[in-house]
């Protein structure tokens, strides 16, 4: 290696520049979010399903709820624990979590999850009366 | 070499068949994963109103000017979210008034009663038995539900494409050709409305029929239209069809409309 000098602070300076965004955001990641709770979904405790099964599984389940609605007719829900619910966005799930805003939007904004829901779901049955 | 290709599928066979066997408790064990204990379920509600067909009399001999109808007209707008559009291209309707000539072209003579010939008629959305907008339709967004035979629409699953609203010979279906949302008066939280690029139509209120409600109209109606099974003699529809002559839109197209007008 005739340049070897060189050659390794050129590489030295690569390094550098190429990790440049990594060590310069250090200890500056934004924290993840919580969703805020309503006063009547912490009075509820459980949800439809466990709160696990609920924060992976939301949209998998409104789907299901959507498809058993709409093409079958059958709107009642029945969970593990035999607990029946209406299946219905706006009047059973925002009943209980009528904070939109900072329920929904908040982790929906901060995965960067746009979903089309409330293009025709009217958003909150309660504040809007 | 013969005999070598016969090894070969031997051998392959036999290593198929043990693999299958050995994976076997892999398999269940994967399937007893997703098949948690006590499944949730879906249900009808209790008080759900079933039938085999439902279906509608209109006593037109009842309506006599359109202050008759505007009521039921108003209640269907109201529970539905429907849109006020001043634009007639934009239109939404799901019950509206029609004249004699619109509403039945191949029974409109020449000449006319008076009734016929002034009088407004209700219309709305047929229910057919053999409905042409669900043949049309490339996603299934409308289709028959078997249960109760209500022609309904899927909104999620619209795409817009409009070959519905070509297919049906009543001209039951409008398609939203702007947002609807800042055009209607008064929103009714229970029900959603729609978006710019779908269709829409008269859903005989399944979501009052699966709480055993009957349709807004029909409650509002001051028993111009009674509603009930097709299917079911016993049933106030069956009984009114008996006693009177009726009449259905374009029953040459063999749609079977489950509309009937006492006229």
């Amino acid at each position: 290696m005739n340049n070897k000098n060189k050659i390794i602070t050129g590489l030295i300076i690569f390094i550098g520049i190429i990790t440049f965004p990594f060590w310069y955001n250090m200890g500056k990641a934004a924290p993840g979010i919580e969703p805020e709770l309503s006063a009547k979904a912490r009075a509820a405790k459980k949800c439809v399903r466990s709160a696990s099964y609920m924060k992976a599984e939301h949209m998998q389940l409104l789907d299901a709820w959507r498809e058993s609605v709409v093409r079958k007719g059958e709107r009642i829900y029945v969970n593990e624990e035999g607990k029946q619910f209406n299946m219905s966005l706006s009047n059973t799930c925002l009943d209980c979590h009528s904070n939109k805003a900072q329920f929904c939007d908040r982790c929906h904004d901060y995965a960067s999850a746009r979903p089309y829901c409330w293009d025709c779901h009217i958003d909150n049955p309660k504040e809007k009366e | 070499m013969e005999s070598s290709r016969r090894r070969f599928l031997q051998l392959a066979g036999i290593s198929a068949l043990g693999l299958g066997v050995g994976a076997k408790p892999v398999f269940n064990a994967f399937a007893k994963d997703h098949g948690e204990a006590a499944a949730p379920q879906f249900q009808k509600g209790a008080n759900a109103l079933k039938a085999k067909q439902w279906g509608m009399v209109i006593d037109t001999r009842k309506i006599h000017s359109l202050h008759d109808l505007e009521p039921i007209i108003e209640a269907c707008k109201k529970n539905h979210n429907i849109p006020e559009l001043k634009n007639k291209n934009h239109e939404v309707k799901w019950i509206w008034e029609e004249e004699y000539h619109h509403a039945f072209p191949g029974k409109a003579n020449k000449f006319l009663n008076e009734k016929a010939e002034h009088a407004p008629f209700l219309v709305l959305c047929n229910h057919c038995e053999d409905p042409p907008c669900c043949r049309a339709c490339p996603t299934r967004a409308t289709f028959k539900r078997k249960s109760d035979g209500i022609v309904l629409m899927d909104f999620h699953r619209c795409i817009g494409c409009r070959f519905c609203m070509a297919a049906c010979p009543y001209g039951a279906r409008s398609f939203n050709f702007r947002d609807p949302r800042p055009f209607i008066k008064e929103e009714n939280k229970e029900y959603p409305t729609r978006m710019k690029g779908v269709v829409e139509k008269c859903n005989f209120c399944a979501e009052r029929l699966a709480v055993g409600k009957l349709p807004a109209c029909v409650e509002v109606s001051n028993g111009i239209i009674a509603f009930g099974d097709l299917y079911d003699p016993e049933s106030e529809v069956r009984q009114l069809l008996k006693t009177n002559y009726t009449i259905r839109r374009k029953q040459g197209l063999g749609t079977e409309p489950s509309v009937y007008y006492i006229v």
